[in-house]
């Protein structure tokens, strides 16, 4: 029996954990001494609730020393580290930029800010996954509490159907998970994920396949990837705006973690195996995600199979199965995160009361309307779109150097082919609003603060494809083995 | 050399015109124009210590990559400064330039409400031209060569509610294109040959190219380091208007008179020249390339500067004769004379910018009106700007001394000692040049700022006159109305005055008040917006006028012994031993006065006078003689006024062929098999896949759930049954 | 003898009976829940004979954990489904076709 040592010290490393539990919890009482009347008090606190957790992480930073606690179910290293910062980041700019939508539509709520607060203990949990029980408890804690964000909205019939469907296939999700954790476990007889690297050398045992394929889809499911993308555009498009902006934020981070710890840090044994399950799966998803994206409509679905498009590359970095690999995954990662939140952050800012600004049509003529939200947006689709000198194209290409690296030539050729195809949607929105005539639509928000942060957003966007250098060095350097 | 200061000296001034062109509202006009010119002010200051380091102090040439942005397959994109003693010399004059410029923008720009846009465009600007001259790569070259294009397209266009400024903005875009389409093929050239992209590679590698050809057929082919430098130098005809490229500079003066001096005289239009002499490495090893360089700075400076005569927007004279002078230092690219024609590129830009600027006085001064035949003696009202722009005239024309006679008259004798092929026809264009840039430039002062004053007429009737005159677009033929005006005598300054007493109060003392014709003063007295008579600009114009006019005295006398005969550039150019004309001239050069004296024993000396002189008669003493002349040389004249029909054929020829070809390609090749077929074809289909894709996304619960299963079994029948 | 092949067996049948029933039910939302409840189980049952197998407590351990989620994953499953019927008057999955394409 190994000795427990709950020493303050001892605990440390899982500050950022520890702190938002808390905070969590002051933020509930908060929310029932501030009553029905004082909603934005909520909202702020959780703001700097946020700020200072994103402070204290970067003041904590024991970078370089990976550390093991609570008998190996945690790890603390610098990749978890990192994602937990831009956690912190990520949520705080999402509720910044929904702020406004929700007070319009009464979803200015304690619950929606406490919800937002445990999705994101969720990704934390799987940022420092050790162990296959961390991990199901991350996925779950994040997964809990995002079907309720989705579902928050309760005069919406839309939302309510995307959380049934979400749930439903999201459980599937988890029994297959589970299964396939019990299979690995049954056949290694562990669930640490350090044990289970060294177990699995050599060739693997039929069950361990069984198990893999019931992770894989399990990974798939979470991430988006074709054909366990289904639930995806249903509820971006069903989901209030201001979720959806969240659900595309901080929970990828999570969902890298998730494939990152589980399938290039347990089953590395297994590369042979999931790299071509995931090889065959990322094909379908780049095809399907683009190709269905040109038939969109709604600017929200679009964003949805513009996600799985992206998802597609991510998986792609996996393919590599090699730690540069890997580090061009969390890139992208990164990076499409960053952009997606600007995108939604626009769709937000351009919706108001009473007025859903999800259709394509609403963005007619935003330049004559709106010129500054029209030059962001159009920032941000040539980014994704993968247009230098944005930050998108350093993900796109440094996904597709390493799977030349890896001699995966024919995936290059797919990989370079959709991008094509995706180009043409993001083009068409910069077209719609450039040169179409304005659309008879209220007028986009206009509160300072707000616009001031969706500016900086668009120019990270900008500033880091110009000076690549160091957020490329750091996703380098956090992915070694 | 720190690589910081480097930095900064072109970064400044791209901070300002973010802050300005940003944040304009916010930091307003006072805070845009005092940002902007702090920002070219500590430029300048440090490309001034930058070119003492490299000069006086001896600092070795820099040349390093600052900022690597991308490594593709060996080829590096980085941005990267090569700094020796040209590209030192090319900053000082781009900064300085531009610093006269932005102050001068003060006053010109006074009333405009694109006052922050104006600024930060110019700063904009100066940021592009300085990665342009200090780079070492050619991918930041043709960076700084668009970006400069960019910007200069931004500001002839500023007026962009006048179609005739969209107009011309157009047409520089279009005519640069077709530059940029040669300059594009070089750097591929380059590239394909030598698998790089920095100078020092392609330069080393330039001999060896030599020998390489391009295989066009079983039985031609080309030298590849003759198509580099063709290709290099169609981009620099382009960008530096030698004919037939040249057809859009007239046209951009319809931007404000701050960026025609900055842009379209002194740094933009002077790329391609720079371009040329930094590549000295390579075009020296090609002397069918020279040669084409020859022939075309030779054509251009000769016929455009006969343009000059027959123009009455005094803007558009300033702009031909730029483009004459542009001609010279093509020339004296040709003839491998680099040094020269770096030299005259700077004493061009001072007394060129010195002239463009008081032109803008002159317009200033106006109210706006640039139509020579509608002013004259005006010397009288604004001596500084005349004072000024008979320094920049005279230095423009060849005086000796000045410093234009200097870089002149060194391209002159240079092109006189060249031994190239096509020298002899050169040589009388440059020489024949310095009789036309004499009669032009005389012409302009002599109908500007002397003589009869025909401004008040023509103000207060300008919409009848000008009936009266736009059939007879002549050189004298403006003149010949001139008896017909009178000046009715008011004199102010400012617009306080109002109509009625600037119409009745003659304070003017020397003016006979005449009534002629059917104009009398009652009807000034009507006219709403009578304005005063000209009067001198306010200091922040006449200030640069004077900062440009020092060196437009003196700059050439000062430099010209180690600039151009002496070792001034040391390493930076290059040539070869059989090109070295200036090597030959410098035998018989001993000292700048000797050189200045024994001008006015040569023929150019003479030329100029003889131009001045039949200026003097034409336009001063008997104005009926330019007409009779002009009726006698009729033919002459409508080639002259048509600019040699350039235009004519660019739209209904060139143009379009053009339309007619592509009309034909794209009916025929593109709508139908291209774009049917091929584009849309694909597009339709990606389309219709996906309209089909997305039924299978059918909204139902278990069918989602389905399709989760079926991937499942796939991979698990994958893998499992193998 | 019930070998630990019987009990995975018996676990694999639990897991396709959970997951035919998600796809193949067209009636009632109430019983796609069930139905998530049946494929928790079934891995549970796994953990619980792999447990057994290999002498090791963690697995069960899981279960516990597993069976708190399941918990809550129900009371979140229902307060969607209270929701979805407020607005929709109906749990009928064939009705959950507005968002599609």
């Amino acid at each position: 029996m190994p000795e427990t040592d709950f020493s303050l010290a001892s605990v440390a490393p899982a500050l950022p954990e520890i702190y938002l539990t808390v905070m969590v919890c002051v933020v509930l009482m908060v929310d029932v001494f501030a009553g029905q009347t004082r909603r934005g008090l909520t909202a702020t606190f959780t703001l700097l609730t946020l700020a200072v957790g994103a402070g204290l992480t970067a003041m904590y930073s024991h970078v370089g020393v990976r550390t093991t606690l609570f008998n190996g179910l945690y790890v603390a290293d610098e990749l978890a580290w990192v994602l937990k910062l831009f956690g912190f980041l990520f949520v705080a700019f999402a509720l910044l930029y929904s702020r406004t939508y929700l007070n319009d539509r009464g979803l200015l709520r304690g619950e929606y800010f406490v919800l937002a607060l445990t999705a994101l203990l969720g990704v934390f949990v799987l940022a420092s996954a050790n162990s296959l029980l961390t991990v199901y408890v991350g996925v779950e804690l994040l997964a809990l509490s995002v079907y309720a964000m989705v579902a928050f909205d309760r005069e919406s019939g839309i939302a309510a159907e995307s959380a049934m469907k979400y749930f439903v296939l999201g459980a599937i999700a988890s029994g297959a998970l589970l299964y396939g954790m019990s299979m690995i476990y049954g056949l290694t007889g562990t669930l640490s994920i350090d044990v289970l690297a060294d177990h699995l050398r050599g060739e693997p045992s039929l069950g361990v396949i069984l198990g893999l394929v019931f992770i894989v889809v399990a990974v798939a499911f979470k991430m988006g990837a074709v054909p366990f993308h289904m639930w995806l555009p249903d509820v971006y498009h069903g989901a209030p705006t201001a979720v959806t902006l969240f659900i595309s934020t901080a929970p990828k981070l999570a969902y890298f973690a998730l494939a990152f710890r589980l399938l290039a840090e347990g089953l590395q044994g297994l590369v042979q195996d999931w790299s071509r399950m995931l090889a065959a799966l990322a094909v379908l998803t780049l095809i399907v995600g683009n190709l269905v994206a040109l038939a969109q409509t709604n600017i929200k679905r679009l964003l949805a199979y513009s996600t799985i498009a992206n998802v597609g590359f991510i998986v792609l970095g996996f393919v590599a199965g090699t730690p540069a690999g890997y580090s061009a995954a969390l890139y992208y990662t990164i990076v499409y995160v960053l952009t997606t939140l600007g995108s939604f952050g626009v769709v937000v800012l351009a919706s108001r009361k009473g007025f859903e600004a999800d259709e394509l049509d609403h963005y007619k003529g935003l330049h004559a309307r709106d010129p500054m939200l029209a030059f962001m947006m159009m920032m941000l689709m040539f980014s994704t779109a993968g247009v230098p000198p944005f930050v998108g194209f350093w993900a796109k290409l440094r996904i597709i150097q390493e799977l030349w690296a890896t001699n995966h030539p024919w995936l290059v050729v797919i990989a370079a082919a959709v991008s094509v195809v995706g180009a043409f949607y993001y083009l068409r929105v910069v077209k719609l609003m450039y040169f179409d005539a304005p659309a008879d639509v209220p007028d986009t928000e206009r509160q300072t603060g707000v616009r001031f942060a969706l500016g900086l957003n668009a120019v990270a966007v900008l500033v880091l494809g110009i000076l690549p250098g160091p957020l490329l060095d750091l996703c380098a350097r956090l992915i070694h083995q | 050399m720190n690589p910081n200061v480097l930095l900064a000296i072109p970064l400044l001034p791209l901070i300002a015109a973010i802050i300005a062109g940003v944040f304009g509202r916010q930091v307003g006009r006072a805070g845009a124009h005092t940002v902007t010119i702090a920002g070219v002010a500590i430029s300048c200051a440090l490309s001034l210590y930058v070119l003492k380091q490299i000069y006086f102090d001896g600092a070795p040439t820099f040349d390093a990559p600052v900022y690597t942005w991308l490594v593709s397959d060996g080829i590096n994109i980085q941005v990267g400064f090569l700094v020796d003693r040209l590209t030192a010399l090319m900053m000082v004059v781009v900064t300085f330039v531009s610093l006269c410029v932005h102050v001068y923008t003060i006053g010109y720009m006074h009333d405009d409400p694109g006052y922050q846009r104006f600024f930060s465009y110019i700063s904009l600007f100066t940021f592009s031209m300085l990665m342009l001259v200090m780079s070492n790569n050619f991918m930041q070259l043709f960076f700084g060569w668009e970006a400069v294009g960019v910007v200069s397209y931004l500001l002839i266009g500023f007026w962009y509610t006048r179609p005739s400024a969209i107009f011309a903005n157009m047409k520089a875009f279009i005519v640069n294109r077709v530059g940029d389409f040669g300059f594009i093929v070089g750097i591929a050239a380059i590239v394909y040959f030598t698998n790089s992209l920095d100078y020092k590679e392609a330069f080393a590698a330039a001999p060896q190219l030599v020998s390489q050809n391009i295989v066009l057929s079983h039985t031609t082919s080309v030298a590849a380091l003759t198509v580099i430098c063709v290709g290099l130098f169609i981009g620099a005809m382009g960008k530096s208007a030698q004919v037939p490229l040249h057809v859009w500079l007239p046209d951009s003066m319809e931007g404000p008179t701050p960026i025609s001096a900055l842009i379209h005289a002194a740094t933009m239009v002077t790329a391609g020249i720079f371009m040329v002499a930094r590549m000295s490495p390579l075009f020296e090893h090609s002397e069918t390339a020279l040669t084409f360089v020859l022939v075309i700075g030779a054509t251009t400076a000769f016929f455009m500067g006969l343009l000059g005569v027959v123009n009455n927007d005094i803007k558009r004279v300033v702009a031909y004769s730029t483009l004459s002078q542009l001609g010279y230092m093509t020339v004296a690219l040709g003839v491998s004379a680099y040094s020269a024609a770096i030299f005259h590129l700077m004493t061009h830009a001072f007394f060129k910018a010195l002239l463009f600027l008081a032109a803008g006085s002159v317009i200033i001064g106006m109210h706006h009106e640039q139509d020579m035949r509608k002013m004259g003696g005006l010397a009288k009202y604004m001596p500084i700007t005349a004072i000024t722009c008979w320094i920049g005239a005279l230095a423009l024309v060849g005086t000796p001394f000045l410093s234009g006679f200097y870089s002149k008259d060194v391209i002159i004798e240079a092109v006189g000692e060249s031994h190239r092929a096509a020298a002899t026809y050169a040589y009388w264009c440059v020489l024949l040049g310095v009789f036309v840039t004499s009669l032009y430039t005389f012409r302009m002062l002599f109908m500007t700022f002397h003589g009869p004053e025909r401004f008040r007429h023509a103000h207060g009737h300008g919409h009848a006159e000008e009936q009266g005159t736009a059939g007879d677009p002549g050189p004298g033929g403006a003149l010949a109305h001139a008896p017909a005006f009178a000046t009715a005598g008011a004199h102010g300054h400012g617009s306080a005055h109002t109509s009625a007493h600037a119409a009745e109060v003659s304070h003017a003392p020397a003016h006979a008040v005449h009534s002629s014709g059917g104009h009398g003063a009652g009807a000034h007295a009507h006219e709403e917006h009578d304005r005063s008579a000209p009067h001198e600009s306010p200091a922040v114009v006449t200030v640069p006028l004077i900062a440009l006019a020092i060196p437009s005295l003196l700059i050439g006398g000062l430099t010209v012994s180690s600039v151009v005969f002496g070792d001034f550039f040391g390493d930076a150019i290059f040539v070869l031993e059989r090109n070295d004309v200036l090597g030959e001239l410098a035998h018989e050069f001993h000292g700048a006065i000797g050189f200045a004296l024994h001008g006015f024993l040569s023929l150019p000396f003479w030329l100029a006078l003889a131009g001045a002189a039949t200026a003097w008669l034409f336009f001063l003493k008997k104005p009926s003689l330019a007409n009779t002349t002009a009726r006698t040389f009729g033919w002459l004249r409508t080639i002259l006024v048509n600019k040699y029909f350039f235009d004519w054929i660019n739209e209904n020829i060139v143009a379009g062929a053009t339309r007619l070809l592509g009309r034909s390609l794209w009916r025929g090749g593109d709508a139908a098999i291209i774009d049917g077929a091929m584009v849309n074809g694909t597009a339709a289909a990606m389309g219709r896949l996906g309209s089909l894709l997305r039924h299978v996304q059918s909204g139902y619960l278990y069918s989602y759930a389905f399709w989760m299963i079926i991937g499942l079994a796939v991979l698990l029948g994958w893998f499992l049954w193998r | 003898m019930i070998t630990l092949g019987h009990l995975l067996a018996l676990s694999a049948v639990l897991f396709a009976i959970a997951v035919a029933g998600v796809f193949l039910n067209r009636k009632n939302v109430i019983l796609l829940l069930m139905c998530v409840e049946l494929l928790l189980l079934a891995a549970n049952f796994n953990f619980v004979a792999f447990s057994r197998y290999l002498g090791d407590i963690s697995g069960q351990v899981f279960v516990f954990f597993v069976l708190t989620v399941a918990a809550a994953e129900s009371a979140i499953g229902l307060a969607i489904l209270v929701v979805l019927f407020r607005e929709r008057r109906s749990i009928n999955v064939e009705d959950l076709n507005t968002l599609k394409g």
